[in-house]
């Protein structure tokens, strides 16, 4: 398969030629597949935002290059607009960003700017809505008399609305109660699962890209530190807590455990796996 | 102990919009809180614990029944700047709460305009950057630190004014896993050291572990009021009010409903393995 966006050794350096230099992405590449659920984990000053401010052409790379179906994003610079169209993403609190004076207004701007009217344009509004939990009756409310949770499902649907191939979510869940994490998570799931886009998750939360993501990238200072699927990536706990980064609380359980004794794979990252791996050891008659 | 804050029969409802009905955000909530103690206030949003909050340096004043800080009722205006002194709030967005442009006249803030003589001043900001460890930004610009160090610069200017206890609203929520454990160590501290009554409020249920106490709200009243340990065993009934349990309280439940003797009341990752292990060991 081939890869739909590819980074290729892509550098980002603020404030050239001032004392303030200091490059936020260095040398970083990696390819990214049609439908993947990948993740991108980093503490803040890793390099995550400035990371994904080039995959959809925010910012142009010092050096280095972004493709996207195989196609240099900056190769017509006039025609950047358009790979904002297929790479949607969506910042930190979106919410801070409505403005319509209606949820339906607010939702339909994006893709009314890319040229849908009519039909077409009633249909992406209702069916992002509808993606988010928005309900019918809320289209016509100010988006200003929702809740904060709400608000950022507004703002999630106005970027899936464009139907982008690629969507990328920065800290989708950051600030929300656990009920609302959960249904944002879940949402974002459905529509993963529905419509095989790509998603790429950015997270400080190692929780939540574990229970997420087919395929996460860690980010230290500036460079990939580690990318594999949840399990080898967990799998390397030791490594992450050398270098200051969490793991989950999961791994931490199973990595005690293995310290004292129990035969039990440290990789596993979810509850639900670690109790069929305790009650398998138990069986198997382990003792510690 | 002496108390330092009192609610009775503590009522609150947000203004309607028209021809709706008027719903009450706090419904009849008795609480009393201790000098020198460390309260997690936890539940969903809407449960009423930021309104709670509010209401305990009179940010927000009953709609029908008390709240005293340190036997001084809220609802006295003429007793508002002595509440406010005793009580000192940090809200969720660090970036709305800092005014000044270089971290010590932040700080000064506050106790220049409670008239306090220069020298003071000046012993009182060192005191309070130094307690939340952000003595070496002293003449740093706020806007360029990270949001754990402003929310701390936020703690040190409610500090400054030598509050008996620090209400923190979300003040964490915000922020990444660093700035959240920065924030903690430093409300930890002030708690530790300088005996100050520390009331958080948190939608995180790692950051109770520590605490002397849990407070969970539900439909504006507490539900659950006891030390983690046991607020925390309650799985089914948090989960029922929209609350997660940690994970190693996940796994215990998950075992027990297996079969397994575990307790439920292990917090820590260690605790947690070392139940496991005390039952694979009995096999």
């Amino acid at each position: 398969m081939e890869p739909i966006l590819q980074i290729k050794h892509l550098t980002h350096t603020y404030g050239i030629g001032t004392p303030f230099q200091r490059s936020a992405v260095e040398d970083m590449s990696f390819d990214i597949y049609p439908g993947e659920f990948a993740g991108i984990i980093g503490h803040t000053g890793s390099g995550k935002s400035t990371l994904i401010q080039h995959l959809n052409g925010l910012l142009k790379p010092t050096s280095g290059q972004i493709l996207l179906n195989g196609k240099d994003i900056w190769a017509e610079p006039k025609k950047i607009r358009n790979v904002r169209f297929q790479v949607g993403l969506v910042f930190q609190y979106p919410e801070y960003q409505l403005f319509e004076e209606t949820v339906y207004k607010d939702i339909a701007f994006g893709p009314a700017n890319m040229g849908k009217t009519g039909d077409e344009l009633d249909r992406c509004v209702r069916e992002a809505a509808r993606m988010v939990g928005i309900l019918d009756d809320q289209l016509e409310k100010s988006p200003f008399e929702l809740s904060g949770g709400q608000k950022r499902r507004v703002a999630l649907a106005g970027v899936l609305a464009m139907e982008p191939q690629v969507l990328i979510l920065d800290e989708p869940t950051a600030g929300l109660d656990p009920a609302g994490r959960e249904n944002l998570m879940a949402n974002i799931r459905d529509y993963h699962r529905n419509k095989q886009r790509t998603i790429i998750l950015v997270s400080h939360s190692m929780d939540e890209i574990a229970q997420n993501v087919d395929r996460l990238l860690v980010l230290k200072s500036s460079h990939i530190l580690m990318s594999g699927t949840p399990a080898e990536v967990f799998g390397r706990a030791d490594e992450l807590i050398t270098a200051g980064l969490d793991v989950p609380q999961v791994t931490r359980i199973a990595m005690a455990l293995k310290q004292r004794g129990v035969d039990i794979d440290p990789a596993v990252y979810t509850v639900e796996k670690l109790e069929q791996e305790l009650l398998a050891a138990r069986k198997g008659g382990a003792v510690c | 102990m002496a108390t330092m804050i009192k609610t009775e029969d503590l009522f609150y409802a947000y203004p309607a919009e028209e021809g709706e009905q008027q719903t009450y955000a706090l419904q009849g909530v008795d609480l009393s809180i201790e000098q020198g103690s460390f309260v997690v206030v936890l539940g969903h949003n809407g449960s009423g614990k930021s309104t709670l909050a509010k209401t305990f340096n009179a940010v927000l004043l009953p709609a029908g029944g008390k709240v005293y800080v340190e036997g001084l009722d809220t609802t006295d205006e003429s007793l508002l700047l002595a509440i406010r002194q005793r009580v000192g709030m940090v809200f969720q967005n660090p970036d709305n709460q800092i005014v000044a442009n270089v971290v010590e006249e932040d700080i000064a803030f506050a106790p220049e305009n409670l008239g306090v003589p220069s020298e003071e001043i000046r012993r009182r900001v060192d005191d309070a950057l130094k307690a939340v460890n952000m003595s070496e930004f002293v003449r740093h610009a706020p806007h360029l630190l990270s949001g754990g160090q402003k929310q701390r610069i936020a703690i040190a200017g409610v500090i400054a004014m030598e509050p008996r206890c620090i209400v923190l609203d979300e003040a964490t929520a915000m922020l990444d896993p660093i700035g959240r454990r920065e924030v903690l160590t430093a409300v930890h501290r002030l708690n530790k050291e300088k005996g100050i009554t520390v009331v958080l409020i948190t939608h995180h249920m790692n950051e109770a572990e520590l605490a002397d106490r849990v407070i969970v709200m539900d439909h504006g009243r507490p539900a659950l009021d006891d030390t983690p340990r046991k607020v925390f065993a309650q799985v089914e009934r948090l989960r029922a009010m929209g609350l997660t349990v940690p994970d190693t309280v996940d796994l215990l439940d998950r075992l027990k409903n297996d079969g397994w003797q575990v307790p439920l009341e292990a917090l820590t990752v260690d605790e947690c393995a070392d139940a496991i292990c005390a039952v694979m060991h009995t096999n």
